[in-house]
């Protein structure tokens, strides 16, 4: 039989009553018009324990960087991770010069991000706490956490693309590893 | 203090760093007793969302007691045990006072177009995050919750973003009684979601993944009826087939920007960032529906434009409705449900892993490992 092509809608296998047996809870909020967000753009003075029309200003303590699609910066901001170095330079260019309406702003803010994570990888070289990406990747999972058997025989549609992860990784360290060394043999060769 | 640090993609460890101070008159501080990891931050840990720094501290899932209040705050005090909405909101904006806590006007300099997230990249405020001892909280008066009474710490921290997401979904999804939803994933939101579809009247909730043990938890926690779409050689096909070619109601997209199944897809969006997300499920999700239908978009995407069958959309005369979830908004109803065990959000928990095994536990999670399906992060654990 079919309806789908006919006025009737194709008749479902359980009846009310029948779900409502079968499932705890089944249509308690069945009526639209009570559900908590039922309505949208509704205004409710008194949802929140807000004590303020605008809220205080939380002071700034550096040029805190914003979007031009705001009119100032909001009263209240994180304060994590100030912008520093080459990557702080391009997250202040991007935030100055593009709305989030452009993709040079988003492109610009992803770029910075990569710089970031290496500014930060050569710094840590220099510190008490460099970074180690076996114990930072936590791939060390793999072995205690069942690596093999999480996947194999697993109709998993991501284990096509996850060999790409260790390449994404490792990759450029693997590079900056060879650069390196061969700017070292050049200098030694060079004497 | 301990806090859980983001030191690149795929890259995260556990450093000191100072217990935050007050910033503003109406701050808390909540030393944290639970934490959870979502799949929103594999969009982070994966170097997917822009301005993500390092040395940011994850986190937008957690509860815990409160350990220090700002001069302007009359709802707390200071050993009240509280539950933190993942959305930071000022109360009175333009937004807020409509309801829309999760598009506050008041907290995110860094864009306009998202509110303010608890560590989640300074594209949503710069704000460090909860996988950590202590953490900052805005707006104490106003995010905040006392946790009741005869609440679990693991229930309170799943109703802070995954629990009241999924239930959030299945709203937007404006369900009637009879309808048939399907739910394309089967994470945290997707199992919360299809569970609450049933709440709201569902006639057939269909649940679609491609991990096995995490259909099995839908059809056992969600009572949902399962396709594997890697068994299918076109799961709209599939969709139509099992709905008399009319194809479903509703459908609810709880997967977001980093989709498998097709791998162009995949690729571009997760591994070359050349698109805000992977359309996939959104796109299956376009296809599946009936005209008419109505799509409900919980997964996330990046801010850079994404592949979507738009057209599709517009000639079947979608409606098409999303948002972050404006948690707090859905408390007072989940608390009700949760009481009379309609909804145990805890159930879904598969992992606690202490704070100081945090790199394993986002590998294991982001590498789907161990039949992980949510995983807590406990502090105390250290
Ligand atoms: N709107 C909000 O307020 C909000 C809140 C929390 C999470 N989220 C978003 O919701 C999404 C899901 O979160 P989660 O914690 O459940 O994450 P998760 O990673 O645990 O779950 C995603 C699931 O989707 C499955 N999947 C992948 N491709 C699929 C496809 N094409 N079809 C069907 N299933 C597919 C995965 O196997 C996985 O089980 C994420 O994008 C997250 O950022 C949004
Ligand atoms: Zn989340
Ligand atoms: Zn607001």
């Amino acid at each position: 039989m079919t309806y789908t092509y006919t006025p009737a809608k194709p008749p479902l296998t359980e009846s009310t009553d029948q779900l409502r047996a079968r499932i705890p809870g089944w249509g308690v909020d069945l009526d639209p018009k009570d559900r908590p967000s039922g309505t949208k753009l509704q205004y409710q003075p008194d949802m929140t324990g807000a004590h303020w029309d605008f809220p205080d200003r939380q002071p700034e303590k550096w040029p805190r960087e914003r979007s031009i699609e705001h009119k100032f910066l909001t009263p209240v901001f994180g304060t994590a991770c100030p912008p520093r170095r080459l990557s702080g330079a391009i997250r202040r260019y991007s935030y100055k010069k593009y709305s989030e309406g452009r993709a040079a702003h988003w492109l610009l803010l992803m770029a910075a991000d990569r710089v970031d994570a290496w500014e930060n990888h050569v710094v840590s070289f220099a510190s008490l706490h460099p970074d180690n990406p076996i114990t930072e990747t936590g791939v060390l999972s793999e072995f205690s956490h069942h690596g093999l058997s999480s996947r194999l025989g697993k109709k998993r549609a991501d284990l096509v693309h996850q060999p790409l992860d260790p390449i994404i990784v490792a990759g450029p360290w693997v590079v900056a590893a060879w650069v390196g060394l061969k700017a070292l043999r050049k200098v030694r060769g060079k004497r | 203090m301990r806090a859980m640090v983001y030191r690149g993609p795929y890259k995260v460890r556990v450093e000191e760093k100072d217990i935050p101070p007050i910033e503003h008159p109406n701050d808390a501080i909540v030393k944290v007793n639970l934490a959870a990891i979502c799949g929103s931050d594999l969009h982070l840990y994966h170097g997917m969302m822009p301005d993500t720094r390092v040395g940011m501290t994850f986190g937008h899932e957690f509860m815990g007691v409160v350990e220090q209040v700002g001069p302007s705050v009359q709802n707390l005090t200071v050993g009240d045990r509280v539950m933190v909405p993942f959305n930071i909101f000022c109360g009175t904006c333009w937004y807020c006072a409509r309801g829309l806590y999760s598009n506050c006007h008041n907290v995110n300099p860094n864009a306009s177009a998202v509110g303010g997230i608890y560590g989640y990249s300074h594209t949503c405020g710069g704000y460090d995050g909860g996988q950590s001892e202590y953490v900052r909280v805005p707006f104490a008066d106003v995010g905040p919750s006392l946790v009741p009474e005869w609440m679990e710490d693991e229930d309170a921290v799943l109703l802070t973003d995954a629990c009241a997401t999924g239930y959030f979904g299945a709203q937007l999804g404006d369900i009637a009684e009879g309808d048939v939803v399907v739910v394309f994933g089967a994470g945290p939101v997707g199992l919360f979601a299809a569970k609450s579809a049933w709440l709201m009247g569902a006639g057939r909730v269909i649940v679609i993944d491609h991990l096995e043990y995490r259909l099995e938890k839908a059809r056992t926690f969600a009572q949902a009826e399962t396709y594997n779409f890697t068994e299918y050689d076109d799961i709209v096909v599939h969709m139509k087939k099992i709905t008399d070619f009319l194809g479903a109601d509703v459908a609810i997209d709880a997967v977001g920007a980093e989709a498998d199944g097709n791998l162009t897809q995949h690729v571009t969006a997760a591994k070359l960032k050349l698109q805000g997300g992977s359309p996939v499920a959104l796109n299956w999700a376009i296809d599946s529906v009936r005209k008419g239908g109505n799509i409900s978009v919980m997964g996330a995407y990046g801010p850079l434009f994404s592949a979507v069958k738009f057209g599709d959309a517009m000639n079947k005369g979608l409606t098409l409705r999303m948002n972050q979830c404006p948690v707090k908004r859905q408390w007072p109803r989940l608390f009700e449900h949760v009481r009379n065990g309609y909804l145990k959000p805890s159930d879904i928990v598969t992992h606690r892993i202490p704070l100081e095994h945090i790199a394993e536990g986002y590998h294991i999670f982001s590498a789907k490992l161990d039949e992980c399906i949510k995983p807590l992060v406990v502090p105390s654990a250290s």
